[in-house]
C-alpha cells in the first residue's frame, strides 16, 4: 500500500492541478496577511475558505483522479498486489498531496509573517488540522463514489451532491428544524447536529477558538462547555476520525467485491 | 496450469459467462476468440482476479484465485488499453512496476532495445503516441519472466516492424516453455501464433482445439472461413 | 479670623489625622506628611482641606469606612488610602461625602476597597485624578469605584478606575459631567446611570468591562467622544440603552465589543458620527424605539451591522458608511446610487431563534443572506440607508 501511496503522491505532486491548488493557497495566505495585516481577520477569512473550498476540491479532485487513473488501476490490479492496497494507497496518495498543498501553501506565508511568535498560532494550527481532516474525509467520499459508479458523469454528479449536502443543504435542514422546533430545548440537538457533519464540526471548532465565540452568546456557552472540556474535544476529533474511517472502510469493502 | 470449472458471471441481468469449463496445460500459445460480447475479456479478467465470478472455481498453478493476490506473481498481463499516470516518465513507470514486483528479476533493458524505446525514456507518458504507449506496455509485460503471459489485444496500434518483433518475442517466450494466453481480433495473427484456440460464443465454450481441428470440424479450407461458418451457423 | 495649617506626622504635635481634625476650625488646612496612618472612621465635620505630602498612607485596617465628609467645601488631596472594611449590610467606602457641597477629592490612590468614593446627596463638587483599583471578582462582594446617589453638578474627571463592580455609578443624579476617565475590567459596567438626567459623558475610555456604559431610565444625556472597546463576553456590550429618551451619542468609537450598542425602548436618540469597528453587533435594537436617527456613522467589519426587533417605528438611517456596501456611485457625488439594507436575514433569524447563531459563517447562511439582499422578503422593507457613503467618513472630532 505504501508503494502505491508513494507513486500516486509523486504522480500528483507533479500534476499541474496540485501546483494551482498550492499556488492558490500561497497567494491567499500572502494577500490575507501582507495586504490586510490582521492575523485574526486572516484566520477568519481562511476559515470561510477552508470550510467551503477544501471539501469541494477534495471531492472533485478525488473523483477526477479516480476516473482518470482507471486504466492504470487495471494495470495495477493485474500485479500481485492486494486490491484494498491499491485503492487505499491511491486514496491516501491523493489526500496527502492535497493536504500538503494546503498546509505548505498556507504555511509558508504564515511562517514568514511570524505566526510562531503570535497568539494566533493555535488558531492557525487548528485551522490546518480541520483542513487536513476535511481533505481526507471528502477525498475518501469521492473514492467511494467513484468505486460505486462506473459512469463518470454520474460519479461527478453524486460527488457534487454530497458536497452540496454536507456544506449547504445540511445546514438548511438544521436551520429549518431549529425554527420548526423552537419551543423545545435544542441544545443537545444542535450539539448532535454539529457533531454529525464534519463541515459544521470544523467550523464550530474554529469559531470557538476565535474571539468571535462571545458572539455565540448562550448557545456559544453551551458549546464552549462541551468543546472546552477534553472530553468534548476528544469526541469531536473522534467524530472527524470516524468520518475518515467509515468511507475508508467502504473503499476497502467495495474494492474487494468490485469487477473491473 | 489454469483450471476453470463451471464459471458463471453476470453483470446485472446480463449473463456473460454461462458455465465455462476450461483447462489449459503448461506450455504453448492459446488464443481466446469470439465475437464482441462473447465474454473473452471477462474470462481473462476472471483469471486475473479483476472480475469476481458469481460461481465457479478458477485455479492457477494449483492456487485458487479467490481472495488471493499472490498467484498473480506468476502472471504477466498486457491490458487492452494502455493508459498510465500521465505525469510519470517512461523510465519511472518501468522502475515503479519493477519496484512493485520487487521479487522478480526484470530484463527491461533488452526489451527497451528491442522496441527502440531509448529516446522516449525521459518523456512523460502523457506525451507519447498510442503506438509508443503500446510498446511501453509490452515492455512492462514481458520484462518479468513469469510462467503465464496474458495478452489482451496485443497488436493494437503497433506498426508492422514492431508487430514482427512482437511475434518473434512471443515465439521466444514459447520456446522458454511459457504458457501464453492471447485474445485478438486479427485472425491472421492468431492463425500464425496460436497452437490451440478456445472459441467463446455467448458465454460458453463453443470450440476448443487446434486450428486444424477447427478446419476439419467446420469443413472449411481456411481459418477465416472456419470462424465465419461458426458465426453464421450460430446466428442463422 | 485667619486660617491656619495643622501639620500631622510621627514627630509632630498632631500624630493622627483625627487629632488634627479635632483641633481644626473651618477654613484650616491639615497637612499630612509622608507616613503610615492607621486610622479608620475619620469624620470630617468642618470645612477643612486635608492635604497629603508625599502620598501618606491611610490604612483603614478593614475596620469600616475610612473618611466620611459631612461638611461643605472640604478638600481631600494626595493620599494612598487602603483596607476599607467589607460588609454585606453597610456600603463602606474609602471616602464618603454626605449632604455636602463644594468638595474636592483629588489625587487619591485607593486600594483594597469596597466602595471607593461614595457621594451621597452631595453636589457642586469635584472628583479628580484619582486612581482606584479594586479586586472585584463577582458583582455580589464588590462595590463601585465612584458611587453617586442623589448628586448634582459634580465633575468627575481624569480618574482611573479598575477592577471594581461599576467604575462610576450614578443614581438619581443630574447635571454631572463625567470626563477624561478611564475604566478597565469592571465586573459590571464601566459607567452606570440609573434615573439620572442631563449628564454629560465625554472623552472617556471604557475598556474590557462587563459592559462599557449602561444608561437606564434616564433622559437628556450626552455621550460624546468616548472610546468604548473590548467589552467582549457572552453578555457584554459597549453601551446599553434602556428606557432612555433624548440622548445624543456622538463621535464615539466602538471597537471589538460583542454588541457595540444595545437598545431597549429608547426614543429620540441621535447616533451620529460614531465609528463601529469590528464588533459582533454594531447596533442591536429591540423593543419599541421611536424617532431615532442613525446618521453619518462608519460601520466597519462588524459581524452584524444591525439587529432589529419589531417594526420600523420612524427611525432614520441615513448617510452612513457601511463597509459591507457593494453598490456603485455613477454620479460621483460620494453617495451610493443603490440604497443599503443594513439588516441581514441571518440577524433576523437569530433574533427569532438564538440557537441559530451556531450556523454563523456557514455557506448556507452566506447564500440566504445574499439572496435576501438581492430580493428582500423577510427583512423590513423600509429599513434602508438611502444615502450610503462610498467612503469612510472622516469625523470632525472637535464638533
Amino acid at each position: 500500500m505504501l508503494k502505491i501511496l508513494k507513486y500516486s503522491f509523486y504522480d500528483l505532486m507533479r500534476s499541474r492541478w496540485s501546483y494551482v491548488y498550492f499556488l492558490f493557497y500561497l497567494l491567499l495566505g500572502v494577500v490575507l496577511l501582507f495586504l490586510n495585516n490582521d492575523l485574526n481577520k486572516a484566520v477568519i477569512t481562511l476559515m470561510n475558505v477552508i470550510i467551503m473550498l477544501v471539501p469541494l476540491i477534495g471531492t472533485i479532485f478525488g473523483v477526477m483522479y479516480y476516473y482518470n487513473s482507471r486504466e492504470f488501476t487495471e494495470l495495477l490490479l493485474a500485479q500481485p498486489i492486494k486490491r484494498s492496497s491499491i485503492f487505499l494507497g491511491q486514496y491516501l496518495g491523493v489526500a496527502t498531496s492535497l493536504m500538503m498543498s494546503l498546509v505548505v501553501g498556507l504555511g509558508i506565508p504564515f511562517v514568514f509573517y511570524g505566526v510562531f511568535y503570535s497568539d494566533a498560532i493555535w488558531d492557525f494550527i487548528l485551522l490546518l488540522i480541520a483542513g487536513a481532516f476535511l481533505t481526507f474525509i471528502f477525498t475518501a467520499l469521492a473514492f467511494v463514489i467513484g468505486l460505486s459508479n462506473e459512469n463518470r458523469i454520474k460519479g461527478f454528479g453524486y460527488a457534487i451532491l454530497v458536497w452540496l449536502f454536507l456544506a449547504v443543504i445540511y445546514d438548511g435542514i438544521f436551520l429549518m428544524s431549529l425554527i420548526y422546533f423552537e419551543d423545545y430545548p435544542l441544545d443537545t440537538f444542535s450539539l448532535g447536529a454539529v457533531l454529525l457533519n464534519p463541515v459544521d464540526l470544523s467550523r464550530v471548532l474554529i469559531l470557538l477558538k476565535l474571539d468571535i465565540s462571545a458572539l455565540l452568546g448562550y448557545t456559544g456557552a453551551v458549546f464552549h462547555k462541551f468543546f472546552g472540556t477534553n472530553m468534548g474535544l476528544i469526541l469531536s476529533f473522534v467524530m472527524l476520525t470516524v468520518w475518515v474511517a467509515v468511507p475508508a472502510f467502504f473503499i476497502w469493502r467495495i474494492s474487494k467485491r468490485k469487477d473491473f | 496450469m489454469i483450471k476453470i470449472h463451471n464459471l458463471y458471471k453476470k453483470f446485472g441481468k446480463n449473463e456473460v459467462l454461462k458455465g465455462i469449463d476450461l483447462s489449459i496445460n503448461e506450455g504453448g500459445i492459446f488464443a481466446v476468440l469470439g465475437p464482441n460480447g462473447s465474454g473473452k475479456t471477462t474470462l481473462i479478467k476472471s483469471i486475473l482476479g479483476m472480475v469476481i465470478p458469481n460461481s465457479g472455481e478458477i485455479q492457477v498453478n494449483g492456487m485458487s484465485v479467490k481472495q488471493n493476490f499472490k498467484y498473480r506473481d506468476e502472471i504477466d498481463y498486457l491490458p487492452q488499453i494502455a493508459n498510465f499516470p500521465g505525469n510519470l516518465k517512461v523510465n519511472e513507470l518501468i522502475a515503479m512496476i519493477k519496484d512493485l514486483r520487487a521479487s522478480k528479476t526484470a530484463n527491461d533493458k533488452e526489451l527497451i532495445e528491442l522496441f527502440k524505446l531509448e529516446p522516449f525514456l525521459d518523456k512523460k507518458l502523457v506525451n507519447l503516441s498510442g503506438g509508443t504507449k503500446q510498446k511501453v506496455n509490452l515492455v512492462l509485460t514481458f520484462m518479468f519472466n513469469s510462467s503465464l503471459v496474458i495478452l489482451d489485444e496485443p497488436t493494437t496500434g503497433l506498426d508492422p516492424i514492431s508487430l514482427l518483433r512482437l511475434k518473434k518475442l512471443i515465439a521466444q517466450e514459447k520456446e522458454k516453455g511459457k504458457t501464453i494466453l492471447i485474445t485478438s481480433h486479427i485472425l491472421s495473427f492468431v492463425e500464425e501464433v496460436a497452437d490451440e484456440i478456445v472459441f467463446l460464443l455467448e458465454g460458453k465454450i463453443y470450440f476448443k482445439g487446434s486450428i486444424a481441428d477447427l478446419r476439419a470440424q467446420t469443413k472449411q479450407p481456411d481459418f477465416e472461413h472456419a470462424i465465419a461458418s461458426i458465426l453464421s451457423d450460430s446466428y442463422a | 479670623m485667619f486660617s491656619k495649617t495643622l501639620i500631622v506626622c510621627d514627630s509632630c504635635e498632631y500624630k493622627t489625622i483625627k487629632s488634627a481634625l479635632e483641633a481644626a476650625q473651618d477654613g484650616d488646612t491639615i497637612l499630612v506628611k509622608e507616613g503610615i496612618y492607621k486610622e479608620a472612621n475619620i469624620k470630617v465635620t468642618k470645612s477643612v482641606s486635608i492635604i497629603g505630602e508625599g502620598m501618606p498612607v491611610i490604612d483603614g485596617n478593614e475596620e469600616g469606612e475610612i473618611i466620611t465628609i459631612g461638611a461643605d467645601n472640604v478638600t481631600i488631596d494626595g493620599f494612598f488610602i487602603k483596607n476599607v472594611g467589607l460588609s454585606y449590610t453597610t456600603e463602606y467606602a474609602a471616602v464618603r461625602v454626605v449632604n455636602s457641597k463644594g468638595f474636592t477629592i483629588q489625587n487619591l490612590k485607593l486600594e483594597k476597597l469596597f466602595f471607593g468614593i461614595y457621594l451621597q446627596r452631595a453636589s457642586h463638587g469635584k472628583v479628580l485624578n484619582n486612581k482606584i483599583t479594586g479586586e472585584a471578582v463577582t458583582e455580589f462582594n464588590s462595590g463601585n469605584g465612584v458611587h453617586m446617589w442623589h448628586c448634582d453638578f459634580v465633575e468627575v474627571r481624569g480618574n482611573d478606575v479598575r477592577n471594581v463592580r461599576d467604575g462610576i455609578y450614578l443614581e438619581f443624579s443630574s447635571n454631572n459631567t463625567i470626563e477624561d476617565n478611564f475604566t478597565l475590567n469592571s465586573v459590571r459596567y464601566g459607567l452606570h446611570f440609573m434615573f439620572s438626567h442631563d449628564n454629560k459623558v465625554r472623552n472617556n475610555v471604557f475598556e474590557s468591562n462587563g459592559a462599557g456604559i449602561a444608561l437606564m431610565f434616564s433622559k437628556d444625556m450626552e455621550v460624546n467622544n468616548n472610546v468604548i472597546k473590548k467589552n467582549w463576553g457572552t453578555a457584554s456590550y459597549g453601551i446599553l440603552l434602556k428606557e432612555i429618551n433624548d440622548a445624543k451619542i456622538i463621535n464615539n468609537e466602538f471597537r471589538e465589543n460583542t454588541i457595540a450598542i444595545t437598545v431597549e425602548g429608547s426614543n429620540r436618540i441621535e447616533y451620529m458620527h460614531n465609528d463601529f469597528i469590528s464588533n459582533g453587533y454594531a447596533l442591536r435594537m429591540r423593543g419599541a424605539s421611536y424617532d431615532c436617527k442613525i446618521m453619518h456613522n462608519n460601520f466597519l467589519y462588524n459581524s452584524f451591522d444591525l439587529s432589529y426587533h419589531g417594526p420600523m417605528n420612524r427611525n432614520v438611517f441615513d448617510g452612513n458608511y457601511w463597509s459591507d456596501y457593494t453598490g456603485y456611485d455613477l454620479d460621483k457625488d460620494g453617495i451610493g446610487d443603490v440604497p443599503y439594507r443594513p439588516i441581514k436575514l441571518f440577524s433576523y433569524i437569530v433574533n427569532r431563534n438564538a440557537q441559530a447563531i451556531i450556523l454563523l459563517r456557514s455557506l448556507f447562511i452566506d447564500i440566504i443572506d445574499f439572496s435576501e439582499k438581492v430580493s428582500p422578503i423577510f427583512t423590513p422593507d423600509n429599513l434602508v440607508d438611502e444615502n450610503p457613503r462610498m467612503k469612510r467618513i472622516a469625523h470632525d472630532k472637535d464638533s
